[in-house]
């Protein structure tokens, strides 16, 4: 009897999982119809975004997502392999478990801190270097690379951690140097695990909010060089959601926050279940 | 230059560049904590605890509305996500185990845990802040539940299946039906794991900023009520932050500190408990 209820609950409690999930779906999907049955195609080809006018483009948001992302992997990706290769091979054991977990702890940090201290430290630098507002793509960029450095290492490190010993040191034994291992044995072995785990940065670099809310500059504009301030998917949900007034307005951020949903699902299940299964077969 | 030197130099410039890479790594890192630091401890003082928001300008404003708003919204998620965590965690790796409905469930799990959270927090804006028509601490504490989930999920799925097959067996054998083996052995016997997994689905939430923004908004005052807006150090944090006033800005700096500090030494404790009950074994 009691274990029937038992039972029950968990059972009920893991099925939650799949309602939340279906729930936000359907959700999101309904509330931005009003916006998709409007504009059709309109609503990601156009960057034209004037709530007095009631026109909603989110052209400029989504290349906003995609821009900042690909320039934050662009910097973070060479970085977090030279970090796990020197947190897997170099380092001597001692320094290893140390910067190992500080890494670890780095990647804890609450990513509003990053775009905190981004705007106040960072941005003046940029200001000075290229001139012009310093907001804009390419301070998210750097930000958004900094940001998920620490947790991009982290989990390449563990998947060049899954090489065997035996392997590589039949490398040593042939007379391999170091870097000839790493090339030649530990990232063919552990291939499939590192792209995984730099794509599965990659799904969460998508959906970071805070980080470049306060960088990004929020102006609905497809920008003319990664200086100019923008806007990306988050920074527009995160800065218009509260000033929202018309019912086509709200739809249009719905329809925003779904495809923001997809994107991130589609890359994070591709890391997941393309290659970091792979690699846990191999 | 012989082969064997060739090979040499380029494994000294390779491992050299993978040197500086993670110095580089370092740098930006201790740079962010270094600047959090010195910024958040200069702007500590006792009247942070003592008051609550302030307009700019005023000597007696402090961060108290945000500091017990965040405890209350941490508080409520918890209650929410930590139970409905385990017993999915409980079903997964008990009963479910390798079934098909299991593993769909952790992998859509998997999947929500790298979701983004500003998303939950639009989800969340549509079936609670729509329907009561205003803001609340309800609609900020279940954000974070849900975010939680997944989380403790996970962890207390991957710490149960740890426990021996044997011990289960051994209950099994004493005439002991399944609900009373799991929670008085397997539970036992995955004590450590549970916990640090709650201690760090905890810390996970209380970094979170995204999904609060437009559930339980923001307040410069004092409150308890439940059903209004509610402050939380985050949101707090990025509006003062993003102020125009300099005594605003100190106080965000603080907030990071504290808040920093939070997370980091619950990520710690976690790990020492882990630790601690490996050891013992």
């Amino acid at each position: 009897m009691i274990d029937k209820i038992f039972f029950n609950f968990t059972r009920f409690s893991a099925l939650l999982i799949l309602i939340i999930v279906a729930w936000i779906f359907t959700v999101l999907f309904n509330h931005s119809l009003e916006a998709m049955n409007t504009f059709g195609l309109d609503f990601i080809t156009k960057d034209e975004w004037a709530p007095n006018l009631d026109k909603f483009g989110t052209q400029a948001a989504i290349l906003g997502s995609i821009i900042s992302t690909f320039l934050a992997m662009l910097l973070a990706v060479p970085v977090a392999i030279g970090v796990a290769i020197f947190l897997s091979e170099i380092a001597h054991p001692k320094i290893k478990g140390l910067f190992g977990v500080s890494v670890e702890l780095l990647a804890a940090i609450p990513s509003v801190i990053y775009g905190m201290w981004g705007l106040f430290f960072f941005v003046p630098i940029i200001r000075d270097i290229f001139g012009g507002l310093g907001i804009g793509l390419l301070a998210a960029g750097i930000i958004l690379a900094i940001m998920i450095l620490p947790f991009m290492a982290a989990v390449t490190r563990d998947a060049m951690n899954t090489t065997p010993d035996i392997l590589k040191e039949s490398a040593y034994a042939l007379g391999g140097t170091q870097w000839d291992v790493i090339k030649d044995i530990i990232i063919p072995y552990a291939k499939a695990g590192i792209i995984g785990s730099l794509i599965l940065a990659l799904g969460r670099a998508i959906g970071e909010t805070m980080a470049v809310t306060f960088v990004m500059g929020n102006v609905h504009h497809v920008p003319k060089s990664i200086l100019d301030p923008t806007t990306s998917i988050p920074v527009t949900l995160a800065n218009e959601f509260t000033e929202a007034d018309s019912s086509l307005y709200f739809s249009s951020l719905f329809g925003l926050a779904l495809t923001l949903l997809i994107m991130s699902f589609v890359v994070i299940a591709i890391a997941k279940f393309y290659f970091l299964r792979k690699a846990r077969r191999a | 230059m012989t082969a064997v030197q060739k090979r040499v130099v380029i494994n000294k410039i390779a491992l050299a560049l993978s040197t500086i890479s993670a110095l580089i790594a370092l740098g930006f890192l201790f740079w962010i904590l270094g600047v959090l630091v010195m910024k958040g401890v200069s702007a500590l003082n006792w009247n942070i605890f003592i008051f609550e928001g302030a307009p700019p300008g005023y000597d007696e404003s402090g961060l108290k509305h945000a500091l017990v708003g965040q405890a209350i919204l941490i508080g409520m998620a918890t209650a929410i996500g930590v139970p409905v965590g385990i017993l999915a965690g409980t079903y997964l790796s008990e009963y479910g185990k390798n079934s098909k409905l299991a593993h769909t469930i952790r992998d859509i799990s998997d999947i929500m845990m790298s979701a983004p959270s500003i998303v939950i927090g639009a989800f969340v804006y549509a079936v609670v802040v729509m329907p009561m028509g205003h803001f609340s601490a309800w609609a900020g504490a279940i954000a974070l539940g849900i975010i939680m989930i997944p989380i403790i999920l996970r962890t207390t799925d991957d710490m149960l299946q740890l426990v021996p097959g044997e011990l289960r067996e051994a209950a099994f054998a004493l005439g002991a039906p399944k609900y009373k083996v799991i929670l008085s052995v397997v539970y036992r016997g995955a004590k450590a794991g549970i916990l640090t997994g709650v201690l760090l689905g905890i810390a996970r939430v209380g970094g979170e900023t995204a999904p609060l923004l437009f559930t339980s908004f923001n307040d410069n005052f004092f409150t308890t009520n439940l059903n209004e807006a509610m402050p939380s150090l985050t949101v707090t944090m990025f509006n003062y932050a993003t102020s125009p006033y300099e005594d605003w800005q100190q106080l965000g700096w603080a907030a990071a500190f504290i808040l920093s500090m939070f997370i980091l030494g619950l990520n710690i404790l976690g790990r020492v408990i882990l630790f601690a009950g490996k050891k013992r074994k």
